[in-house]
């Protein structure tokens, strides 16, 4: 499995490091229904077969934060961009 | 029919023309009491003890592909129970209690070896976790040894106990412990199952399910519709997508892991071990092959093969604990998928969905635990209630924040 990383180029997977899945912002702490809501986020996964979203660390490259579209049935990589773009 | 020393001897004289078939191969009926989904270890041990333990017969084991395509036939075969939390040494010590007999109970050759597990350390702070480790074991019937560097050296002569930044310690050694024929558990469960009236039913996909009410009614699959009373989840690796179909989300990602084995060579590695400095863990078959395997990859796959990165990862693992083994040619190496639950530990409990049972989130320990987990399962879809030896198991436990994470590693399985 090699990684477009935007910034250092195709490189091999074992320079980076993933957390899975995107996940949605972090919950509000203060909501009504927080606890809920920090199961969801800390403990539940869509973990489909097909396309899926991750982050993945450029760990020994730029250090940093991909947002990955990946097939989990053949690893093939669909895409890469930085994890900031579109973020917030 | 029944295997004995006077069958093999009747049939080696009559030129092997009276075997018959070890397990029905079965066309699936339309109604079953129940449905369990997924014919691997865990679902056909399953389907057994829910004959022999709780009379109920009336059952099919639907797997998609054929029986053993899964986890069950491309495991490394370790069994064993050296476990620290208390949710977990119980469980894993009954099922290693019904390794023991197995083989009796199922008259069928699982080709159970307690050849004992040994845990290599290589600090003193690894050396404290194992006498932990070791204590919490004895405490609760399990036999553990912790074992100095030399009476390592005596069992294992030809351990790197040298290298500069790794030198081996000593090493928690369960003697209990061992390999099984993960083929023969398979096909022994089937057997032992089929014999009392279960249908295994082949190249049969679940699809969907049948849901009324909030009550599971029966499942959709390839070969049609199949109604039942109750429906039990057991597709190792695949819940996730298969508890979708049922509205599920779970605390499960599915991750690939490794395996590898060497050309055949003369016995050389009397047990089990692994090595506590990188992840490797080696074995020998009695075929001579050296069984050998590591780290998942890290990422989530259904895609059942590896990468490179991890063979090397492996292969420089296995050359720094044992260097003799440097020359070997690897014969085949495979992939798995697992579950990799949120906390490492598996999950054996009802669902949200009323008559819908899920035995899920193995990770890469299911093999070791096949005996205890069908035979919990079975009680738990036969009597409605959880089995004591697996209370901990529970789907809801990440919500209770009461989560079993052996290593500590938190919610990242690619951790565990
Ligand atoms: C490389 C590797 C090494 C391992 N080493 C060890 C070890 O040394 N010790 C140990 O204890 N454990 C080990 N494990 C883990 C162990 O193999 C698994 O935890 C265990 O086998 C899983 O249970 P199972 O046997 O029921 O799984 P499987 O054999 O995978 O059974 C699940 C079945 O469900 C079927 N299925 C999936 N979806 C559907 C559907 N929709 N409809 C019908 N059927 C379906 C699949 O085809 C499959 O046959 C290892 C795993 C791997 C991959």
């Amino acid at each position: 499995m090699r990684i477009p990383c935007p910034f250092c180029g195709s490189r091999d997977v074992s320079e980076f490091v993933t957390i899975g899945e995107t996940s949605g912002p972090r919950p509000d702490p203060s909501a009504p229904d927080a606890a809920q809501n920090f199961f969801t986020y800390a403990y539940l996964r869509d973990n489909p077969a097909g396309p899926s979203e991750e982050y993945w660390y450029h760990a020994l490259g730029c250090r940093s934060w991909l947002k990955v579209l990946r097939d989990t049935r053949t690893h093939e990589i669909e895409s890469a961009a930085l994890a900031r773009e579109g973020a917030r | 029919m029944h295997y004995s020393f006077f069958s093999l001897l009747r049939n080696a004289m009559t030129g092997h023309r009276g075997w018959t078939p070890t397990w029905r191969d079965a066309e699936p009926k339309s109604a079953y009491d129940v449905v369990i989904v997924g014919g691997g270890g865990h679902g056909l041990a399953t389907a057994y003890y829910l004959a022999k333990e709780h009379g109920i017969t009336n059952v099919a084991v639907l797997e998609k592909g054929w029986l053993g395509n899964g986890n069950i036939g491309r495991n490394t075969t370790i069994i064993r129970s050296n476990y620290l939390l208390p949710g977990n040494i119980a469980f894993y010590e009954w099922s290693m209690k019904l390794w023991e007999r197995l083989e009796q109970d199922l008259n069928y050759n699982a080709m159970v070896s307690q050849r004992g597990i040994l845990n290599l350390y290589h600090s003193d702070g690894q050396r404290d976790a194992y006498a932990r480790r070791g204590n919490a074991m004895r405490l609760n019937g399990v036999d553990a040894d912790l074992l100095d560097r030399e009476q390592v050296r005596a069992m294992l002569p030809f351990l790197n106990f040298d290298d500069a930044r790794f030198p081996i310690q000593g090493g928690l050694l369960q003697r209990r412990a061992g390999t099984a024929r993960h083929d023969a558990v398979a096909w022994g469960y089937a057997r032992g199952a089929s014999d009392r009236g279960v249908d295994i039913v082949q190249n049969c996909e679940v699809t969907g399910f049948i849901i009324e009410n909030g009550h599971v009614t029966g499942v959709e699959t390839t070969r049609g519709q199949i109604r039942a009373k109750k429906v039990a989840i057991s597709v190792a690796g695949n819940s996730s997508r298969v508890g979708a179909m049922a509205g599920l989300r779970l605390p499960i990602e599915s991750h690939v892991i490794q395996a590898f084995v060497s050309e055949g060579i003369k016995p050389l590695i009397p047990n089990v071990i692994t090595f506590g400095a990188g992840h490797f863990y080696i074995s020998q078959s009695d075929k001579g092959g050296l069984v050998f395997g590591g780290d998942l990859d890290g990422y989530k796959s259904y895609a059942q093969r590896g990468n490179l990165p991890t063979v090397k990862d492996v292969c420089e693992g296995g050359v720094a604990l044992m260097p003799l083994i440097g020359r070997l040619r690897i014969l085949r190496n495979w992939g798995g998928i697992m579950d990799m639950t949120m906390d490492g530990s598996p999950i054996i409990d009802k669902t949200p969905v009323d008559g819908l049972y899920l035995n899920a989130g193995w990770c890469y320990g299911g093999f070791k635990a096949v005996p205890a987990a069908g035979w919990c399962f079975a009680h738990l879809i036969a009597r409605d209630e959880l089995h004591s030896a697996a209370a901990a198991f529970r789907l809801d436990r990440f919500a209770r924040g009461a989560v079993l994470d052996e290593k500590g590693q938190g919610p990242q399985p690619n951790l565990h």
